[in-house]
């Protein structure tokens, strides 16, 4: 963990409103595990004050400018043009100078080697879905239900193909693979592999009625929350959500960046609607 | 005094109520955990003081979320002072702050005012513990929920029984949200703070105009950040001239000339608050700066900085 002054390497729309930016990232291909995240500084100047939070979406190396140098290592990530600070992002440059504090949470627990992995992804969700396909192919058969709203919340599918990832894809109007919510395709799924582990990161609404799916079905479940956070270090306690067994009298909140963001459903509250986190809380 | 000669190593070190700092800059409660959080990023050595967490007697569970909002060039949050308690805080949080050499300031509060007197003395013969920052900015819930730091009369109580259950050096923290801070100081000082510290975040508010709620759980929250930092300046000022007692100034700060500027003005030191969550590193970067500006203005003691305002 750690902070670093890097640069953009490059930063491209793959699907209208989506941007992959790739990070020059020293020392992320060691120390990062799926499910983790960054805390980015879009820009040494104010405005935005606060970092962004983002899942990383995939690591690598590079090779050096020249031969006498050593690989260069990068994080990608994968962001949704959604308020003021990736309004910002989506205009930077290679070159660009931005800060990354991370990497951050606890990942994905990836479970036992060779039960049936089922991976949920709602639009931007299938961020951090990616590192964990990678790691668990190679001795799970792994499954992606990727769902969105329109054909161009649909994004990256091929890359999980590629990994030998089998895939299923879902939009709510149709406008690509089946029509409805990815939500019942996994019931189908679960209707044949009830003894799969499930990993999920979507929209709120989309995480609770997975989560529904897989009490009744009695299956493992573990989700990636998004929460409003100032510092991603545990030290400002903005992010909390509301850890199993919470009653407003007993209150047991978490820290989404130091407990999560990944959690296994049992720790969490899924009684009250309130868990859901309000997103985007900006003031515009 | 400003001299010609070149100056290798300007001093920094300050004095507050006894306690010798090695600079003037410290973290403000609730923006740096309990040190340990910060502590993979920041050598705390480096640091003045470390000032931690809010404690109050019992553990508090804060309140609902969302708990905080960005606002330009600030953010608003209603954590709701949540903290593992006292006791938890002694067994659990003070030995890895007792690793280190540098002095241990606990922020705490109460909800009445035997709750602050309790808190104070359990923290009275603890070793690591250099000072005690009593933090005002609470509801009295024996008095209508009326803050204490916006009731002279139940400040002055509330701080002359604190004062008698500790031996610690004692800073009183103000909150801004008063019509007159001179009273509140005056008020402190009396009741016999060793020092105080001011601003706490100033009461603000937002709204999701396309939900019409408020950004907040708790609907109001207090507001930090640079936005801040020309009323807090305006305050310490004030407040510099109606005290004897040292002043830390807080508000705002994320650079040296940020701090420059509360230090001039009559602050014997400052706390950075939500600099620390843009930029991990920001209190050691302004303990740079600071050194810097003393040396190319040819400073060799920062206390000759303190209170040089010219007017
Ligand atoms: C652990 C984690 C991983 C994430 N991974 C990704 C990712 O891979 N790709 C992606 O596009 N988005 C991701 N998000 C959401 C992303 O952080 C927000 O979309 C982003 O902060 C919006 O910033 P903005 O300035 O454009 O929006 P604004 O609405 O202007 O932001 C204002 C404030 O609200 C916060 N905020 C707004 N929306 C969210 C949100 N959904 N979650 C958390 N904070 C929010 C911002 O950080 C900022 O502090 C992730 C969030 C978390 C907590
Ligand atoms: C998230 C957060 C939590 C805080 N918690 C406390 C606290 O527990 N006790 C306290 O006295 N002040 C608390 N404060 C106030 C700060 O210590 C400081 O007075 C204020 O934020 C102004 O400084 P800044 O603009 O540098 O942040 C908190 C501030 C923030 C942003
Ligand atoms: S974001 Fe600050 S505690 Fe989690």
């Amino acid at each position: 963990m750690n902070n670093i002054k890097t640069i953009v390497l490059s930063n491209q729309e793959i699907s209208p409103g989506y941007f992959r930016m790739k990070i020059l990232a020293p020392g992320y291909n060691k120390l990062a595990s799926p499910g983790q995240f960054v805390m980015f500084r879009v820009q040494r100047s104010l405005p935005p004050l606060l970092r962004r939070p983002f899942g990383i979406f995939r690591m690598g190396f590079m090779p050096a400018d020249c031969d006498n140098m050593p690989p260069k290592e990068f994080i990608e990530l994968i962001y949704k043009v959604v308020g003021s600070g990736t309004e910002i992002m989506q205009g930077l440059h290679q070159g660009d100078p931005v800060e990354l504090l991370g990497p951050l949470g606890q990942g994905f627990d990836l479970g036992e080697p060779d039960e049936e992995k089922i991976l949920v992804g709602g639009g931007i969700g299938l961020v951090p879905l990616y590192m964990l396909a990678e790691k668990m192919v190679d001795n799970s058969n792994v499954s992606l239900l990727m769902g969105g709203r329109t054909r161009d919340d649909i994004i990256t599918v091929t890359e999980f193909e590629r990994l030998g990832v089998g895939t299923y894809v879902s939009t709510e109007d149709g406008s690509l693979g089946e029509e409805g919510l990815v939500t019942r395709v996994l019931e189908r799924k679960l209707e044949k592999s009830p003894h799969a582990t499930v990993f999920a990161c979507g929209p709120m609404p989309m995480i609770a009625a997975v989560q529904k799916i897989c009490l009744q079905y009695d299956t493992p479940l573990q989700v990636s929350l998004e929460a409003l956070m100032a510092c991603g270090v545990g030290a400002c306690l903005g992010c909390v959500v509301k850890g199993a067994g919470h009653t407003d009298v007993d209150p047991h909140y978490l820290c989404t960046c130091t407990r999560g963001p990944v959690f296994k459903a049992e720790e969490l509250d899924w009684d009250k609607d309130e868990m859901t986190v309000r997103t985007s809380g900006g003031c515009r | 005094m400003m001299s010609d000669d070149k100056i290798i190593q300007p001093s920094l070190a300050v004095e507050i109520a006894g306690l010798k700092l090695k600079n003037p800059v410290m973290p403000a409660s609730g923006t740096f955990g309990y040190g340990e959080e910060y502590s993979r990023y920041l050598d705390l050595n480096q640091l003045g003081a470390v000032v931690t967490k809010g404690m109050s007697l019992h553990p508090k569970a804060g309140n609902n979320v969302p708990r905080i909002c960005e606002t330009v060039s600030g953010m608003l949050n209603a954590i709701g002072l949540q903290n593992v308690g006292v006791d938890a805080f002694l067994e659990e949080k003070m030995p890895f702050l007792q690793r280190y050499d540098c002095p241990v300031i606990v922020n705490f509060f109460g909800n009445t005012q035997d709750e602050y007197g309790e808190v104070a003395a359990r923290l009275d013969d603890v070793p690591g513990v250099a000072a005690l920052e009593m933090n005002i900015s609470c509801p009295n819930v024996k008095h209508g929920g009326i803050i204490f730091g916006t009731d002279p009369k139940a400040a002055f109580a509330a701080i002359s029984l604190v004062r008698k259950r500790t031996s610690k050096p004692l800073i009183v923290k103000l909150t801004p949200n008063v019509t007159d801070i001179q009273v509140t100081a005056r008020a402190a000082e009396d009741a016999g703070a060793d020092a105080l510290s001011l601003i706490n975040t100033l009461t603000g508010m937002a709204v999701d105009v396309k939900t019409r709620k408020p950004r907040l759980a708790n609907v109001i929250g207090g507001l930090s950040g640079p936005a801040i930092r020309p009323i807090a300046v305006r305050l310490v000022h004030q407040v510099v001239q109606a005290v004897q007692i040292p002043v830390i100034g807080i508000g705002g700060i994320s650079r040296a000339m940020d701090a420059l500027e509360f230090l001039i003005v009559g602050a014997k030191a400052v706390q950075v608050g939500t600099a620390n969550f843009v930029d991990p590193n920001a209190m050691a970067t302004i303990i740079r700066g600071l050194e810097e500006f003393c040396r190319d203005e040819g400073v060799a003691d920062i206390n000759d900085l303190i209170g040089s305002l010219e007017l």
